[in-house]
């Protein structure tokens, strides 16, 4: 299908707590669901990746103008990858880029990344698919008769 | 030259800068800065209410104490570490951060934040969005038993609400019982699949730790002594962190 993907380094995972290393282990893991043919980095990554806002309280602190150009960087550096989707592997992350996606108008899908490693699986069901985007809805759909 | 030698002010007053090295490793290396501006160039919050981490480091230096209680930047800085990760000398300006959200007093901080770490405190789920534990046990059953029916390759997947024994912890983000239960799904079905062998704790589930984020650390203390008091109970031997 030739979807491209990239992903957030979690600063809590990565940065500040097993460094570079486990930053590997989630591209194995996110180049083994997409191919790693589909798979495009950001720039900087790693321990080195920005931080896209979501994270010290920042979505509850009321400072919502704010959080949205803090996240300016982030909104950019995904759209500098040309990635159709951005994976989050972290709520507050999942959060702060889903808005951001919005409010810059990119309208890249952000997805949890076990919401693709069971789609990858085969095992992903119809309900299950509330952040993909409209090219993967209704793709390997697991007992599509369940659907709500 | 002056005609005689100016006097810095009488006696040194009591600083806030001070005050965080003597409660931080190696104080921080907070009085080491090169002023070189590594932090601040790569720092997304770098320009927001006028602030950026060289100058926030530099007010502490020069003791400006109340500009630094004014401020609302450090609540608009995630203390994500990226600029002690660039710094030189690792001088540890997210802890001088932290530290000055302390200083206002509790409910003058960012009500967001002040009313989910109360929500945290209410009771043993520790979940900012007010959950009950007998809440969550039905929301994870009553998912648990729908699934089963409706995709029966998975008749024997279960999740456990404080399993003795079990090797991993989990906890689980609030947002998903309570707004979205059906994602909790492929994360059960990844567990099952790879054969682990998992438990939620009826106490303490909830990952989010909202009082971490209000610097108040006797409710941090407490958020977090309910979660691991109830893994250690149950005997796991690993606490997996979702958050």
């Amino acid at each position: 299908m030739k979807i491209k993907f990239t992903v957030q380094d979690p600063c809590q995972i990565v940065r500040k707590s097993y460094g570079d290393p486990i930053a590997d282990d989630l591209r194995f893991v996110v180049k083994s669901v997409v191919g790693e043919e589909n798979f495009i980095d950001m720039q900087p990554n790693k321990s080195n990746n920005y931080c896209c806002g979501g994270g010290g309280g920042f979505l509850q602190s009321g400072f919502k103008e704010q959080r949205l150009e803090y996240g300016k960087l982030k909104d950019d550096q995904i759209k500098a990858t040309g990635a159709d989707y951005c994976i989050a592997g972290c709520h507050n992350c999942h959060a702060q880029i889903h808005e951001l996606s919005e409010h810059y108008g990119g309208n890249y899908p952000v997805v949890h990344l076990w919401t693709l490693i069971c789609l990858s699986l085969g095992v992903l069901g119809p309900n299950e698919r509330e952040y993909l985007g409209d090219d993967l809805k209704e793709v390997n759909v697991f007992h599509p008769e369940t659907a709500e | 030259m002056a005609e005689e030698a100016i006097k810095l002010g009488g006696k040194k007053k009591s600083m806030f800068i001070d005050k965080v090295k003597a409660i931080i490793p190696e104080g921080g290396n907070l009085n080491l800065c090169l002023t070189c501006g590594a932090c601040s160039s790569g720092c997304p919050a770098t320009g927001l209410d006028g602030m950026d981490p060289r100058k926030f480091l530099r007010m502490a230096a020069l003791g400006m104490d109340e500009e630094i209680v004014k401020s609302d930047w450090p609540w608009m800085c995630t203390m994500c570490q990226r600029c002690i990760y660039v710094c030189p000398m690792k001088i540890d300006i997210p802890q001088l951060v932290f530290n000055a959200r302390g200083l206002r007093p509790r409910d003058q901080r960012p009500k967001g934040i002040l009313g989910s770490c109360d929500m945290q405190l209410r009771n043993d789920s520790t979940s900012a969005m007010g959950i009950s534990p007998d809440d969550f046990i039905f929301v994870v059953q009553d998912v648990l038993e729908e699934f089963r029916e409706a995709q029966p390759e998975f008749a024997e997947m279960e999740a456990p609400i404080d399993k003795q024994g079990a090797e991993f912890f989990l906890n689980q983000n609030s947002r998903e019982p309570v707004t979205e239960p059906n994602e909790m799904l492929p994360l059960w079905k990844i567990l099952h699949l790879v054969g682990a062998d998992w438990t939620y704790g009826s106490h303490g589930w909830a990952g989010e730790n909202y009082c971490l984020f209000l610097a108040d650390n006797d409710s941090w203390e407490k958020v977090t002594r309910t979660t691991v008091n109830q893994a250690n109970k149950l005997g796991c031997k690993i606490f997996l962190n979702t958050e």
